[in-house]
C-alpha cells in the first residue's frame, strides 16, 4: 500500500503513538470506492478515549466498509485515518495489534470448548503463557463464563457466545473495540447485560466503536453519528443531535398525542392543516406541528372527529426522528444535486 | 523474518483441534481412499480373458476340434454354447450371451486335406472395442499360426521369430498398472478437499472476517492451515503404498524414500489448489462441485487410465495442465520402472511450478475477493 506523500496538516498520529490527549480514532475525509460506486464518500469523524460511539445506518450504507477501512484491510482511496495514534495507511499491522474487533456472528468456533477458542485468540495476539493463564482468568471472570469452560462454543447460547466473543476480543488488553452489531439477535436481558458491562469498561478508559439497528442502545451511547448511503449526515452526543435546527425546524414543535385509536387518528391527523407530519409510536402518535398551533385547538379538532385523547404534550426529538428528518433533507438535497448536474 | 509468519503457531494448533474433534471426516477421508484402492485392485484387471463364445461346427471332425481346443487353450476365449445353425448363432449374439462367434464349415477338414484354403467365420461384437480387439488379435495369430505349421516341414523354425518381452510387468498384473496411478489421484482427492473446506468451513462461520483483523499474517494463517493437511497427505501417501506394497504385491523397484520426498511437491499442488478452489467457493457445497471437477482431468487427461499417447493433440496438450500427470509419471516411474531422480526431476520441477503458480494465483484471489470484498 502506497503511504500517502501530501498529507494534510496535522495529520493525526503522523508520528507514531502519542497517547492521552490523542483522539482514539480520527478520520478524515475517508473515500472508498468500488469501481464507480462511492461507498465512502467523505468520512470525516472523531472518537474520544473512553467513549462509546454508536454509528449507525441502514444496511449498505457504508458501516462495514468504514470499520475495514479503520482496522486497514481496505486502503483509503482517499483521506487520513488513525486510530490509536497510528497511521492506518502505513501502519495497519500495529494497529490491528491494539484492537479488539467482535463481528455480529461473534465469530466462534463452534467445534472447539470456551477455553480453546480464548486460547486460540490469545495465542493469535502472540500473548506469552503466562500473561495468557493471568487474562484469561480476568476475561473468564469478568463476563463470567466460569461455568462453561469444557463446554462446546456450538452448545452455548446466544448471549453466551457474545459474552464469549467479547472475551476473545479483549484478551490481549486493547484500549479500543470495534463491535459490529454486537446485539443482534440475542435476548434482552443479554442485550443489557452487555450494555452493563460495556459501560463499566468505558470507565476505566476503554473506547467502544459500536455499530447498532437499535434506536435505544443509541441513545445509550456517549456520541453516534449516522451514515447515509456512505455519506456522514450527523454527528455528535445524542442531546446535540436532538437540538439540531433542521430536526425541529423554525416554527415547528414537536408532540406526543396519546389516544386509545391510533391508526385512524393517524389518518385523520394528516389531514389536519398545521400537522407537518406524525407517525404511530406504541400507543401514541407522535407528531411535528406549527408552533402557533394551539395544543387544546389539536386536542378539540381531533375530538371533533371522533376521537378519544387521552393526552397532548410537548416531546423531545428521539435519535429515530432525528436520523428520519435528517434523512428525508438529505433525500431532497440529493435530487436537487442529480437535477443540477443534469441542468 | 519471524513477523511474516506471525500467527501461525496458534492457527496450527488450532486445526489440530478441528481435525481431532471432526474424527469421522478424517476416518473417512482416508477409509474411502482404501476401499477405492480395494475395489479398483480386486475388481478391475485390463487383461481380457474368458470371452463369451458361442461355436457352430458345422464339419465337427478331429480338425475342427484340434482348432476349437486351442481356442480355447488361449485362455481368450470360454465357449458358452454350441449351436448347430447360423441363425442360432447370430442370435446368441445378439441377445449379448456371447461376444464372439466360430462358425467352422462343414467342408473344413476336407479343405485342408486336400491341400486347399480352409475358411473360418469369426463374428465379433463391435461393442466394446478392447474385447473386440483382442478377439481378432488372438483368432487371426492362431490362424497364421496354423496355417505356417501346416505349411512347414516338421520341426523347422519360423524365418522371423518375435520374442516380446514384458519389462517391469512380466505377468501384465492389472494392479501393477493401476495402483500407481490411483496413489496419485487418491492423494488429490484427500488434500484437495481437506484444505479447500477448512477454509471455505471459516468463511461459512465468519471466522476468517475475524482473522483478518488480528495481527495474524496471511502467510502465518495459510500455512498453519496446510501443515496439518500436508500431514494427513503424507500420511495417506505411507497407508496406500503400504497397501499396495503387501496387500497387492506390487513391487517397488525404486527408492520408497524418493517417491516420498517428490510426492511433496504434488501434495503442494494439491493444498494450493484447494486454497484457490477456497477463495471462490463460499459454501461447502460449493467447493465440492469445484474440487471435482479439478478431480475429472486428473483420472481422464492424466494418463491414468487411457493412455496419453492415443489423444487427439488438443487433449495431449491439456494433460501438461494436469498436474496428476507428472505424479503418475513419478510413482510409475520409481514404483514399476526404477526410474531415479535423475530421470523424474523434469516432473517434479513441473509440480513445483505449477503449486507456485497456484499459489500465487491463489494469494491474490484471496487478497482481492476475499479481504477487500
Amino acid at each position: 500500500m502506497p503511504a500517502n506523500g501530501n498529507k494534510p496538516n496535522g495529520a493525526p498520529g503522523a508520528n507514531g503513538e502519542t497517547e492521552g490527549t490523542d483522539p482514539a480514532i480520527s478520520a478524515r475525509g475517508l473515500v472508498r470506492k468500488f469501481g464507480n460506486f462511492t461507498a465512502v464518500n467523505d468520512v470525516s469523524f472523531s472518537v474520544k478515549r473512553g467513549e462509546i460511539f454508536g454509528f449507525l445506518g441502514p444496511n449498505g450504507s457504508g458501516k462495514t466498509t468504514v470499520i475495514k477501512m479503520l482496522t486497514g484491510l481496505l486502503p483509503l482511496n482517499a483521506g487520513e485515518a488513525s486510530v490509536e495514534g497510528l497511521n492506518v495507511r502505513t501502519d495497519a499491522e500495529r494497529v490491528r495489534e491494539r484492537i479488539g474487533y467482535m463481528s455480529q456472528n461473534f465469530s466462534l468456533y463452534p467445534d472447539l470448548t470456551v477455553t480453546e477458542n480464548l486460547t486460540f485468540y490469545g495465542r493469535i495476539y502472540g500473548l506469552d503463557p503466562a500473561r495468557l493463564k493471568r487474562r484469561m482468568d480476568e476475561v473468564i471472570q469478568l463476563n463470567g463464563l466460569d461455568p462453561y469452560l469444557n463446554r462446546l462454543a456450538a452448545q452455548l447460547s446466544g448471549g453466551w457466545k457474545q459474552r464469549l466473543a467479547l472475551g476473545c476480543a479483549m484478551l490481549h488488553e486493547p484500549k479500543l473495540l470495534f463491535l459490529d452489531e454486537p446485539t443482534a439477535g440475542i435476548d434482552p436481558v443479554a442485550r443489557r447485560l452487555l450494555w452493563d458491562l460495556l459501560f463499566d469498561l468505558s470507565g476505566h478508559g476503554i473506547t467502544f466503536f459500536v455499530t447498532t439497528h437499535y434506536m435505544d442502545e443509541a441513545e445509550r451511547c456517549s456520541h453516534v453519528a449516522y451514515i447515509y448511503f456512505g455519506k456522514l449526515i450527523a454527528d455528535g452526543t445524542p442531546n446535540s443531535l436532538r437540538e439540531l435546527p433542521d430536526v425541529t425546524p423554525e416554527g415547528t414543535i414537536r408532540v406526543e398525542i396519546t389516544t386509545p385509536e391510533v391508526t385512524r387518528a393517524l389518518k385523520i391527523a394528516r389531514q389536519i392543516p398545521g400537522i407537518r407530519s406524525a407517525t404511530i409510536f406504541g400507543q401514541s402518535i407522535h407528531a411535528l406541528i406549527n408552533d402557533h398551533f394551539d395544543l387544546d385547538d389539536l386536542r378539540l379538532q381531533l375530538q371533533h372527529q371522533g376521537i378519544v385523547v387521552a393526552e397532548i404534550r410537548p416531546l423531545a426529538p428521539s435519535l429515530e426522528d432525528v436520523f428520519v428528518e435528517l434523512t428525508y433533507k438529505n433525500q431532497a438535497a440529493g435530487a436537487k444535486e442529480i437535477e443540477a448536474n443534469r441542468a | 523474518m519471524r513477523d511474516m509468519f506471525r500467527g501461525f503457531g496458534a492457527v496450527f494448533y488450532k486445526e489440530t483441534l478441528h481435525v481431532r474433534r471432526d474424527f469421522a471426516t478424517l476416518f473417512f477421508s482416508l477409509i474411502i481412499p482404501l476401499l477405492q484402492m480395494l475395489l479398483l485392485g480386486y475388481g478391475i484387471d485390463t487383461n481380457i480373458r474368458q470371452i463369451n463364445t458361442v461355436v457352430f461346427n458345422a464339419d465337427g471332425r478331429q480338425e475342427s476340434r484340434e482348432l476349437l481346443d486351442r481356442l480355447k487353450n488361449s485362455d481368450t476365449f470360454h465357449v458358452v454354447r454350441y449351436v448347430s445353425s447360423d441363425q442360432d448363432l447370430n442370435n446368441m449374439i445378439i441377445a449379448g450371451k456371447a461376444h464372439v462367434g466360430i462358425k467352422i464349415p462343414v467342408d473344413y477338414s476336407d479343405r485342408l486335406l486336400h491341400q486347399m484354403s480352409a475358411q473360418v467365420l469369426v463374428l465379433i461384437d463391435g461393442s466394446d472395442s478392447s474385447v473386440a480387439g483382442q478377439a481378432i488379435n488372438v483368432t487371426t495369430a492362431i490362424g497364421l499360426d496354423e496355417s505356417l505349421r501346416r505349411a512347414l516341414p516338421n520341426n523347422e523354425a519360423f524365418a522371423v521369430d518375435m520374442r516380446p518381452k514384458l519389462l517391469f510387468n512380466p505377468d501384465s498384473r492389472s494392479p501393477n498398472f493401476f495402483l500407481p496411478g490411483l496413489t496419485a489421484i487418491l492423494l488429490l482427492n484427500v488434500t484437495t478437499f481437506l484444505t479447500a473446506f477448512s477454509i471455505v468451513r471459516e468463511k461459512e462461520r465468519g471466522t476468517l472476517e475475524q482473522l483478518f483483523v488480528t495481527p495474524v499474517r496471511p502467510m502465518g494463517l495459510l500455512l498453519g492451515k496446510l501443515l496439518p493437511y500436508l500431514g494427513i497427505g503424507f500420511f495417506e501417501l505411507c497407508m496406500i503404498l503400504t497397501f499396495m506394497r503387501f496387500a497387492f504385491h506390487v513391487p517397488i523397484h525404486g527408492s520408497v524414500f524418493l517417491l516420498a520426498f517428490l510426492s511433496l511437491p504434488y501434495i503442494f499442488v494439491s493444498l494450493s489448489l484447494g486454497i484457490l478452489i477456497s477463495s471462490k467457493a463460499n459454501t461447502q457445497s460449493e467447493a465440492m462441485q469445484l474440487a471435482f471437477l479439478t478431480i475429472l482431468p486428473s483420472i481422464f487427461f492424466s494418463g491414468y487410465i487411457f493412455p496419453l499417447e492415443t489423444m487427439p493433440k488438443f487433449f495431449y496438450g491439456l494433460s501438461y495442465f494436469v498436474p496428476a500427470r507428472y505424479f503418475i509419471d513419478i510413482t510409475r516411474g520409481v514404483i514399476l520402472r526404477g526410474a531415479g531422480i535423475t530421470h523424474l526431476w523434469p516432473d517434479a520441477l513441473a509440480l513445483f511450478t505449477i503449486g507456485t503458480l497456484l499459489l500465487i494465483i491463489a494469494a491474490r484471489r484471496f487478497q482481492n475477493k476475499v479481504i477487500m470484498a
